[in-house]
């Protein structure tokens, strides 16, 4: 955090959780944070630019086990990304799996400074924190894995919900995460043994199928104030048809009463969730479907998972799936099963413009977002590196903002974007207004962030703010894109940390976690079962499990009380 | 007298956590249960270095901290290109400052896996891992294979604590429910253990992966009679035996990497593993050696990109092992100074990288003394971690666990800050250079 004060003026703000649209305002910071006013501060002149509150990812693979084996696996890829050490910077490498410093700064060059790390194996959270410490700039959280755990399934099955909360309240407080991820539910332990689960089949052994325990997640997970809903990756991702299975995954849910006026669900990257057909071969989009039911519906949010053409490296605990991916692809292929938890698979992947489905996987990423009608209900993602890394971030923001830019882009595709994808029908444009939500406003909110800061840029919010090198009239895609890229300013708690697109500091981030409060009569029976599996099955020890202190040298707690009612 | 448990082992890849140690007038004085014979004697101690020491007309001269933490710092400032070497006996936050240092001052960091496993990294590189945790196998496992290595010797607590003798939900009844194969040139204690036990050709593993392999894929007709020194009815027995577990393992060691075929017989044995898939849940691990191998790995490649072997004397990472690797740039006479840390390659590098490594002046940070020590112009004793400091490692499975602190040290430091103190004097040597 930089001390003393800083003003920035003449700036055009799109700040959407507090209703400001294009704008021209001053902002005042001290100490860090946004202020009333400021008395001899160091001034800015943004001199008409486009000025929105610090980039908010909800979603992104950043940290951790799997991240670092696609970074072990792939020397091609991290060539890709090399740039020397500055006096300011850590050598970089990487273009879908940048080493940490690249991740830290290369987010900050596009005005971000919140992100999300999707999926934190439990057992292997400490490897997630390690990595986070050595992501400058950038604030982070992580999400553990809790619904291929035995001790889910197993309360799932008894129906002790109670019990369930105190499971997930442990669980969140030993890996010191933010919230419950949810990664093919049922279907990453029938991973273990070679197999897999469609939302309504039994999960071998545990008698419980994926649908309970999604419910089972969700009924546990409200019994908190829980500043984020459960965040689902459903069952039979990436396969042909799925869309129907998405839509009965949401239902799931309906009906369940978050504890405040949020979704109960976030359901992630749907573009891999969207697809119609039955095989590859008659493969098509099912955005206006999914689009459809998002529009009247309320207890579901959505991030996107949008395509970037090129090459990335994917990796998912959904372990069944990375393993039919290589087997269309026969490149090299990763799988890291963990005990009683979850599992994890990692295989590189190309998304090629001169291919039917890959094309029609990029067209259902835009349709999403331009056929549910209210942004308040979807984030800009690319499930980085899934369905394309970060950095890819302003081709997206480019082309929803410019049917033009779109149509240009299909030109040169395959066919089948004009007869089995909608997007060269739809007409609509984002404006600045509408990407800030999808960006900032969108993603703190689901995450229960702007109540601490993250998102806008109200009076006591963190002075994290990004200044794009473009006014708003701006119309020109590329020069969209390009603005979208590298900002003219990106401030990070009231310090300037890249100007005119170089990263000029590098501060450490905080990590933000979330401690669910229980009953000490409902934990202490809990950890009776718990640490029956410790003592039979997991392979460290119960005492040596949590997280320790030390991997949170910049922590920032939030509680979340036992619901009363 | 204090009874500490949860101690966890820094001594192999097994890093086994469940040790119970009895304390007293700060010092361990007896290991009730946890430890095999080895990790016992690590925790009751040893021979330690006694004090620092930089070396003077060929004798090695004690001094204090400071002076050989300033001795180090010059060397390493005024060398064109240094290699550092070692981390794997080490905990990561001594790596991750490890790292640092080399980049500051554009030199070669490797750690141990270079001479080790390796080859078994390029063979990732190549075609990925179908992996899991140790305790995966625990629960699951009903065919476990141990090729080209001998954990009943070199990873005591391996099969008791994760594989073959241990229980687990689906395997409750130990060794009586599950198999086990060894591959390996000669009858080793692990192999008088096995239900089948395959005595390969010395740098035959290749051929035999390949007929095994074979078979997988349904096309036993084309392997000969007898490859690698193994007959086809035994190859089929333990092809026959793959196919019908529901969940096997591949753990394979030193015996695999470093013989015939080298990287590639590890591609071969991952290939084995995926064909194995066809059948059932297959998957595959390296026997890690010293508890924090995988530990710098993963630091070094989330910090640089790569894992080991990396050239960061352009200001960015360049990884070629061959070409970056240690033993390559010494026998090639490439480096002008080495710090060597948590290490032994005195013991253990080939001659020709030995010969210039003792030319070159060499830093050695390390609680023992070992053959390096002969050497070394500047030696820094380091406290033991896991006994006299904390910080976090990774088991073989890539489990990362924290080694506790058990007893005080007023006098050794540890790695970090020893790393830490050096990279602080040679900014400080820059400093006065600008000045």
């Amino acid at each position: 955090m930089a001390d003393g004060e800083l003003l920035i003026k003449n700036g055009v703000v799109y700040d959407p959780i507090n209703g400001v649209n294009g704008e021209k305002k001053d902002i005042c910071i001290r100490d860090g944070k946004v202020v009333e006013s400021v008395t001899n501060p160091k001034v800015i002149d943004a001199e008409g630019r486009v000025v929105m509150p610090g980039g908010v990812d909800i979603h992104a693979h950043i940290a951790g086990a799997k991240v670092n084996a696609g970074r072990t696996m792939r020397p091609e890829d991290e060539r890709k990304g090399v740039e020397a050490k500055t006096k300011v910077c850590r050598a970089q490498s990487g273009y879908s799996v940048p080493n940490t410093f690249a991740t830290g700064y290369r987010y900050a060059r596009m005005g971000y400074t919140f992100v999300m790390e999707a999926a934190m194996p439990p057992l292997l959270a400490r490897h997630t924190h390690e990595e986070m410490i050595d992501i400058p700039i950038l604030d982070n959280a992580a999400m553990p894995l809790i619904d291929n755990n035995w001790m889910t399934m197993e309360y799932v099955k008894s129906g002790d919900t109670d019990l369930l909360a105190a499971y997930i309240a442990w669980m969140i407080k030993a890996t010191k995460g933010y919230g419950v991820k949810v990664v093919n539910p049922g279907g990453t332990e029938a991973w273990g043994w070679g197999k897999n689960c469609n939302l309504n089949d039994t999960v071998p052994y545990f008698d419980v199928t994926p649908a309970e325990i999604i419910k089972g997640l969700a009924e546990a997970t409200e019994k908190f104030e829980m500043p984020h809903s459960i965040h689902v990756h459903g069952n039979m991702l990436g396969h042909p048809g799925n869309f129907e299975t998405t839509m009965d995954t949401y239902d799931v849910v309906k009906g369940i009463k978050p504890y405040r006026d949020r979704p109960t669900m976030h359901a992630t990257h749907t573009q891999f969730h969207s697809y119609g057909g039955t095989r590859w071969g008659d493969f098509e989009s099912k955005a206006g479907a999914i689009a459809d039911y998002v529009n009247k519906n309320n207890h579901v949010s959505i991030d996107l998972g949008s395509v970037i053409l090129g090459d990335t490296t994917t990796m998912t605990a959904d372990g069944p799936m990375e393993y039919s991916l290589y087997q269309i692809t026969g490149r090299k292929w990763t799988n890291h099963d963990v005990e009683l938890e979850t599992g994890s698979g990692i295989t590189p992947f190309l998304y090629s413009a001169k291919v039917s489905v890959h094309t029609i996987q990029w067209a259902i990423g835009q349709e999403l977002a331009l056929l549910i009608k209210d942004p308040w209900k979807l984030c800009l993602t690319t499930d980085h590196p899934n369905a394309g890394p970060f950095i890819g971030y302003p081709i997206i923001i480019s082309h929803l903002m410019s049917k033009k830019r779109r149509d240009e882009s299909a030109e040169s595709m395959h066919k089948a974007i004009f007869d089995r994808a909608e997007l060269p029908s739809i007409d609509r444009e984002y404006d600045l207004n509408e990407i800030a939500i999808i960006t900032r406003g969108m993603a703190a909110k689901t995450l229960g962030l702007h109540e601490h800061g993250k998102g806008h840029l109200g009076v006591g919010a963190d002075a994290d703010v990004a200044i794009y090198d473009m006014t708003p009239e701006e119309r020109d895609a590329g020069n969209i894109q390009k603005a979208f890229l590298n900002t003219k300013y990106t401030i990070k708690s009231g310090e300037i940390v890249v100007k005119d697109g170089e990263v000029v500091a590098a501060p450490p981030g905080r990590t933000i976690f979330v401690t669910p409060e229980c009953d000490d009569k409902l934990m202490d029976e809990m950890l009776v079962t718990l640490k029956d599996k410790f003592d039979k099955y997991y392979s460290v020890t119960f005492n040596n499990y949590p997280v320790q202190d030390a991997y949170l040298p910049n922590p920032y707690e939030i509680k979340a009380p036992w619901r009363s009612s | 007298m204090v009874e500490v448990t949860d101690v966890v082992c820094s001594l192999c890849g097994c890093v086994c956590d469940n040790i119970v140690v009895e304390v007293e007038d700060n010092k361990v004085v007896k290991v009730k249960r946890g430890a095999c014979s080895v990790g016992k004697s690590k925790l009751l101690g040893h021979e330690r270095i006694k004090s620092p020491a930089i070396r003077e007309n060929g004798e090695l001269k004690e001094c204090s901290y400071d002076e050989a933490i300033k001795k180090a710092a010059e060397i390493l400032y005024k060398s064109r290109r240094p290699l550092l070497y070692g981390w794997s006996s080490t905990v990561c936050e001594a790596d991750r400052e490890g790292v640092e240092l080399a980049e500051d001052i554009g030199g070669v960091v490797d750690n141990t896996a270079s001479v080790c496993h390796g080859p078994s990294v390029l063979a990732i590189q190549d075609v990925g891992l179908p992996g899991c945790t140790l305790g995966q196998i625990k629960n699951r496992a009903d065919l476990i294979i141990y090729w080209g290595s001998n954990p009943a010797q070199a990873h005591a607590n391996h099969m008791k604590r994760y594989s073959y003798v241990s229980k687990g939900y689906w395997t409750s009844e130990g060794k009586k429910g599950k198999k086990l194969i060894v591959v390996d040139v000669r009858k080793t204690m692990t192999a008088k253990m096995a239900d089948v036990f395959v005595q390969v050709k010395q740098g035959k593993d290749f051929q035999v992966f390949s007929a095994i392999r074979t078979m997988l894929r349904g096309h036993e007709d084309v392997v000969p009679d007898e490859v690698g020194g193994v007959p086809k009815e035994q190859l089929l027995e333990v092809a026959s035996m793959m196919k019908e577990a529901k969940f096997g393992m591949i753990f394979f060691g030193m015996g695999v990497t470093h013989t015939g075929a080298r990287h590639n017989n590890i591609v071969n044995a991952i290939q084995t593993t995926r064909a194995g898939h066809l059948y059932g849940k297959w998957t595959i691990m390296p026997m890690r050696g010293h508890y924090n191998v995988t530990g710098f790995n993963q630091v070094c490649c989330w910090q640089t990109g790569f894992p080991y072997s990396v050239d960061l004397s352009r200001g960015y990472p360049w990884y070629n092992p061959g070409e970056t690797s240690s033993t390559d740039l010494l026998a090639r006479g490439d480096c002008d100074a080495a710090m060597i840390i948590a290490s032994d390659p005195g013991a253990h590098f080939p001659g020709a990288a030995l010969r210039h490594l003792a030319k070159i002046p060499t830093i050695q940070i390390d609680p023992f003394a070992n053959p390096t020590t002969e050497f070394a112009d500047v030696v820094i004793p380091a406290a033991i971690s896991g006994i006299e400091s904390a910080g976090g490692v990774y088991r073989m499975d890539n489990v990362p666990l924290r080694l506790r602190k058990i007893i005080e040290t007023d006098y050794y430091i540890p790695d970090e800050e020893i790393v830490k103190r050096i990279h602080a004097e040679v900014r400080a040597l820059r400093g006065k250079e600008g000045e």
